[in-house]
C-alpha cells in the first residue's frame, strides 16, 4: 500500500510540519493578551508591526492554491495565466490609498470586520448582513481549495490517491491546524507565516536558479514551451494558448486583473490581516513591501513553462509543479519544497477560518440572534465557528467533486467584488445611502451569477453582448469579453448611484471624518 | 504628483496590447514576461516615492 512512498521526502516533510505545529501552539503566548477577547483572538490585539504584517499578509494572500493553480494555467495555456502579475501590481496602490483609512476607523470604533464598518457607517443591518454573508460564502470554497493544494503535494510524496488512506494525511494535518487555531487565534498563522514565507522564498529561488541551469537557460525554456503550445494549437485550432495572448484573451486578461484586485481586499481573510496591523503606516509600508511576493508569484508562474521544458507530461495541470520539483531536485529538497507548499496552505486556511468566524460572530449571530453577547461569549463562539468552518471545508473535499469547489471559488470572486462599493466608497463619502448600496449589491449578485452560468459549465468571462429578457439583444460593440465580476460590479455601482440620487433615506452614521485619518491617531497617541 | 506616481504603473500594467509580444527579448525571455516582471519592483518604488511626497506635504 505504501510501497510508492518517497521516504526521504516524506521524512523532511513531516519534520517541517512538526516544527510549525509546535510554533502554532506556542503562538498563544506571543505578545500575550487575553484570548477570551475577540480583539485578541481574532485580530491579534492589533499589535502587528510592519514586518509581522508583511509576513502575515504575504503568507495569507499568496496561498498554496495560488502556488499550484497559477503555474497550472500557465502550463495549460501559457500567457493567460500571467494575469496574476498585473492583478498584483494594481492591488498595492489601491491598498495604499484605502486600507489605512479603513484601519483608522476600525481602530477608533473597535471594528473587526467589513460588516462592522458598514453598519457603523450606514446604520443599515440589511447591508451588514449582505456584506457578511457574501464574505462567508466566498471564503468557504477558498479554504477547501487550500486543501486541494495541500493534497496535490501529499499525493506527490507517493501517498495513494484512492482508497481509505487517501484522505488520512490531509485530515490529520487539518485537525492539527484546527486545534492550534482554536487555541492561539490569529497569532498562530502570524507566527507560522515566518516559517512558511522563508521556506517559500528558498524553494522559489532554488527553482528559478537551478532549473534553468539544468535546462539550458530561460531562452531554451521559453522555446520548448512555445513548441508545446504550437503543437497543442495545431491539434486543436479552437484552443487559445501560447507565449503571448490571443486577441480574444486580451479583454478577459485585463478585466480579470482589475476585478480580482477589487475583490481581494474584500475577502474577510485579507481584511483580517490588514486590520491586525498596529498602525496605518504599517499598512502603507506593506504596500511597498508586498510586491516582493508578487515578483515571487511571477516566478512561480514561470514554473508552468519550466515543466514543459523539463518534459513533464501530466493530465491534470495541477500536478505540473509537484512533478517538476520531483524531476529537478533530490528527494530531501523535494520534501522541503512540498512542505513549503503545504504549510503555505495552513496560513491562509487559518486566517480565512478566523476571518469567517469573526464575521459570523459579529455580523450575523450577535445582531440577529443574541445581541447581549459578552466579550467572552463572542470569543468562545468565534473559536467554535472557526472549527466548524474547517470541518466544513474538509467535508467539501471528501464528499463533493473538486470541480464544485473550483466553481464555487470562481463564483465567490464574482460575489465578493459586489461589496466593494459599500466598503470602499464608504471610506470616502457618505453620499451613497445604505439602502441604495444594498439594492446595488443584490443586482450585482444576480447579474454576476447569471452571466457566469454558461450552457455546460460556470464561466468567469462573458462577451459584452447580452440577450436580456423582455428587452432583447444589447451589444456594447466593444468586441471583447469581460470578467463577470467586473461587469456586475459596474451595474451595481450605477444602480447604487441612481437609487442614492432619487431616494434619499436617512440613517445614523456613527463615524466622524476625523476617524478616517490614521496619522492623527498616531499623533494623538504620541 | 502623488497620484500620478501611484497610478502610472497600474496604467502600464493594464495596457496589455502594448506588451503582448515576443520581441524585444531579454535574456531569452519574451517581452510579455520580462516587462510585467520588471514592472513589479518599479511599482513598489513608485509607491515609496508617493509616500515620501505625501509626508513632506501633508
Amino acid at each position: 500500500m505504501m510501497g510508492d512512498l518517497n521516504w526521504t521526502a516524506t521524512t523532511v516533510f513531516v519534520f517541517f510540519f512538526a516544527v510549525v505545529t509546535v510554533v502554532g501552539f506556542l503562538a498563544s503566548r506571543w505578545k500575550a493578551g487575553d484570548l477570551n477577547d475577540l480583539h485578541e483572538w481574532g485580530l491579534g490585539g492589533r499589535r502587528f508591526g510592519a514586518w509581522i504584517t508583511w509576513f502575515l499578509l504575504g503568507g495569507d494572500l499568496y496561498t498554496a492554491y495560488t502556488v499550484i493553480a497559477i503555474p497550472s494555467v500557465v502550463y495549460a495555456i501559457g500567457a493567460y495565466g500571467f494575469f496574476a502579475v498585473p492583478y498584483t501590481i494594481i492591488i498595492y496602490p489601491f491598498l495604499y490609498l484605502t486600507l489605512p483609512r479603513l484601519w483608522a476607523v476600525a481602530h477608533k470604533r473597535g471594528y473587526l470586520t467589513a460588516g462592522d464598518f458598514v453598519v457603523g457607517r450606514y446604520g443599515d443591518r440589511g447591508l451588514e448582513l449582505a456584506v457578511a454573508v457574501t464574505g462567508i460564502l466566498a471564503t468557504m470554497p477558498y479554504i477547501a481549495l487550500q486543501l486541494v493544494g495541500m493534497e496535490k503535494v501529499i499525493q506527490a510524496l507517493g501517498f495513494p490517491r484512492q482508497g481509505i488512506y487517501a484522505h488520512a494525511p490531509l485530515s490529520l494535518a487539518f485537525v492539527i491546524l484546527a486545534l492550534y487555531t482554536y487555541k492561539s487565534g490569529l497569532r498562530a498563522p502570524a507566527m507560522i507565516a515566518f516559517v512558511k514565507d522563508i521556506m517559500i522564498y528558498i524553494f522559489v529561488l532554488a527553482v528559478v536558479v537551478i532549473v534553468p541551469i539544468q535546462l539550458g537557460g530561460y531562452g531554451a525554456i521559453f522555446d520548448a514551451a512555445g513548441k508545446v503550445f504550437e503543437a497543442k494549437v495545431a491539434a486543436n485550432p479552437k484552443l487559445a494558448a501560447g507565449l503571448t495572448l490571443a486577441p480574444q484573451q486580451v479583454g478577459p486578461y485585463i478585466t480579470l486583473a482589475i476585478g480580482s484586485a477589487m475583490a481581494l481586499f474584500m475577502y474577510p481573510h485579507a481584511l483580517t490581516g490588514a486590520l491586525a496591523a498596529s498602525s496605518g503606516q504599517a499598512i502603507r509600508r506593506n504596500a511597498m513591501g508586498l510586491p516582493a511576493y508578487s515578483f515571487l508569484l511571477g516566478l512561480i508562474a514561470l514554473m508552468g513553462f519550466m515543466a514543459h521544458a523539463a518534459g513533464v507530461k501530466v493530465d491534470n495541470p495541477q500536478d505540473a509543479v509537484p512533478q517538476l520539483i520531483l524531476k529537478s531536485f533530490p528527494d530531501w529538497f523535494a520534501g522541503f519544497c512540498f512542505a513549503a507548499i503545504a504549510i503555505g496552505a495552513l496560513v491562509p486556511a487559518a486566517v480565512m477560518s478566523i476571518g469567517a468566524a469573526n464575521t459570523f460572530t459579529r455580523n450575523i449571530w450577535k445582531p440577529f440572534i443574541h445581541p447581549e453577547m459578552t466579550k467572552r461569549e463572542e470569543s468562545a463562539l468565534a473559536k467554535l465557528v472557526s472549527l466548524i468552518v474547517k470541518v466544513g471545508a474538509l467535508a467539501v473535499i471528501f464528499f463533493i467533486p473538486t470541480q464544485f469547489a473550483l466553481d464555487l471559488q470562481l463564483l465567490g470572486g464574482v460575489w465578493m467584488i459586489q461589496v466593494f462599493p459599500a466598503v470602499i466608497f464608504g471610506l470616502f463619502t457618505r453620499w451613497f445611502t445604505g439602502r441604495a448600496l444594498l439594492i446595488g449589491w443584490a443586482i450585482g449578485m444576480i447579474v454576476g451569477t447569471g452571466l457566469s452560468s454558461g450552457a455546460t459549465a460556470w464561466v468567469p468571462v462573458h462577451p459584452l453582448a447580452w440577450d436580456i429578457p423582455l428587452l432583447g439583444k444589447l451589444d456594447l460593440g466593444l468586441g471583447f469579453a469581460a470578467y463577470n465580476g467586473l461587469t456586475a460590479v459596474i451595474l451595481n455601482m450605477i444602480a447604487a448611484a441612481v437609487v442614492s440620487a432619487l431616494w434619499r433615506t436617512s440613517s445614523a452614521d456613527e463615524t466622524a471624518p476625523a476617524d478616517y485619518e490614521d496619522r492623527s491617531i498616531a499623533a494623538g497617541q504620541a | 504628483m502623488k497620484y500620478i506616481l501611484l497610478f502610472a504603473p497600474c496604467v502600464v500594467a493594464l495596457a496589455t496590447p502594448l506588451y503582448n509580444s515576443i520581441n524585444p527579448e531579454l535574456a531569452g525571455a519574451p517581452f510579455f514576461y520580462w516587462l510585467q516582471l520588471l514592472l513589479i519592483p518599479v511599482s513598489a518604488v513608485f509607491i515609496f516615492l508617493a509616500d515620501r511626497l505625501g509626508k513632506s506635504r501633508p
